[in-house]
């Protein structure tokens, strides 16, 4: 049901029944060490190349989420998901080993939450009973295509963020209990004019900011209503400037209230600037600790809003402006 | 006194490119190529020599050098063979460089996979 100018709420409320997470070996060893179901130590995956090595993760973690829920695979209906590799096609290589119906989906890093809210918006108009969603990204795989060669070794300003190797994927379904995705947030394509690929955190942050705000309007409720509000991946930079920008609309937060999976992921010592980023930063994050923080009941009520830069490696050879977006979604316990 | 005014000048162009790829926002290809022709222009006018004799390794190392010699060979064989000469000086000095840069990149390719 729409609600306010851009927010859906679910009343039927598609709940989570399972989730699944694979990561890279940096992420392993993170502050969120032993929240995963599988690292791999080899940044190839075992495959020939990191493109490949990317779909296996994918594949891995839809594997996970499968086995950890009681529903067979045949009882799910679609497949949504997507990544930033040229056209998709680590996504669609793993959607046609999985072969379920497939929705790909283009959002850059906010396609979680996009996935998350069609799916809910599909389970909640009964267009299907089990719906599996989710992202993967490698940092090889990025790098190499956004930005230079993996073996040039340019410089990188603090700015710069490190692409999450991993995937996180989820199952939503209709079920009477648990925990349930209650509202989404479309956003809106946001653009202030930034320009530089090493600073997305900056450029993401005016849509972080547009799509919370929003969510808040729509739903007439207040920040403290959640827990947590967890952004996708804004990073150290971007993180900081969504908390200024949000204070000028009179947001605030207390402390800890507020969380962006980029910023939170890594230990300092690793030495990632200013954090991570990427399609399966939220994810990874979100379905590897959040969830489980909300189902030992130490959160009740969150706020997820990944967050995506939408250019592309010719427009920045263009000289376009960095585009960005964010869609929110909110999981409560029911 | 070579050795503190190669440190100097070194040191500089240095400073240079990084402050283009730090201020400028200019990628490190554009950085490259900009000190490279910088170089070159800077021996099209008698500087580039001056300045090697002036400072030693710490003008011949960084890449302006580069753009030096490309010049420096096409203006050597343009006053023996004229403006063919042009033509087939530019990798007179640095032909070594270059044949070594294509020849060990074909064999690390070969043997190598690069890392992430």
């Amino acid at each position: 049901m729409i609600t306010g100018k851009s927010t859906w709420t679910f009343s039927s409320y598609p709940v989570i029944v399972s989730s699944g997470v694979v990561v890279g070996k940096e992420e392993a060893i993170s502050n969120l060490n032993g929240h995963f179901d599988e690292s791999f130590e080899d940044m190839f995956v075992d495959e020939d190349s990191y493109e490949r090595a990317q779909e296996v993760l994918l594949t891995k973690a839809i594997d996970y989420t499968i086995k950890k829920s009681p529903v067979k695979k045949k009882d799910i209906q679609f497949f949504i998901s997507g990544d930033l590799i040229n056209q998709i096609t680590p996504t669609t290589f793993a959607a046609k080993k999985l072969n379920i119906p497939y929705f790909g989906l283009y959002s850059a890093c906010a396609t979680s939450t996009e996935g998350l809210a069609l799916a809910a918006m599909m389970l909640e108009q009964n267009g299907a009973n089990y719906i599996l969603t989710g992202t993967a990204s490698h940092y090889a795989a990025t790098e190499r295509q956004f930005r230079f060669p993996n073996e040039y070794g340019g410089q990188i300003p603090p700015t710069a963020q490190r692409t999450v190797t991993g995937a996180g994927t989820i199952l939503l379904g209709k079920e009477k209990q648990g925990l349930a995705i209650t509202s989404a947030t479309i956003g809106k394509v946001m653009d202030y004019e930034m320009t530089d690929p090493f600073n997305m955190g900056a450029a993401m942050a005016p849509a972080a900011v547009d799509t919370i705000r929003q969510h808040l309007q729509d739903r007439q409720i207040d920040a403290n209503y959640y827990d947590k509000i967890v952004t996708g991946d804004l990073g150290a930079v971007g993180r900081a400037l969504t908390e200024d920008l949000l204070k000028k609309h009179h947001i605030t937060f207390q402390s800890n209230q507020f969380i962006d999976c980029g910023d939170f992921l890594y230990k300092k010592e690793q030495n990632m600037q200013a954090g991570g980023s990427g399609a399966a930063c939220s994810s990874v994050v979100t379905y590897g600790y959040f969830l489980e923080q909300m189902k030992v009941n130490k959160i009740n009520k969150l706020l997820f809003v990944a967050t995506g830069a939408l250019h592309s490696p010719l427009t920045v050879q263009q000289k376009r402006t960095i585009p960005s977006i964010a869609h929110a979604v909110s999981i409560e316990r029911k | 006194m070579l050795f503190f005014w190669a440190f100097i000048v070194g040191g500089l162009i240095c400073v240079i490119g990084q402050l283009m790829m730090d201020v400028g926002k200019l990628t490190p290809a554009h950085t490259l190529t900009t000190l490279v022709i910088v170089g070159a222009l800077l021996d099209g006018f008698g500087l580039y020599e001056p300045l090697i004799d002036f400072a030693g390794a710490g003008a011949t190392v960084p890449i302006t050098s580069f753009g030096n010699s490309l010049v420096h060979g096409a203006l050597l064989e343009a006053e023996k063979h004229g403006i063919i000469g042009v033509i087939t000086g530019i990798f007179e000095v640095t032909s070594a460089g270059i044949s070594a840069a294509i020849i060990f990149g074909v064999f690390a390719a070969i043997f190598f996979k690069p890392k992430q």
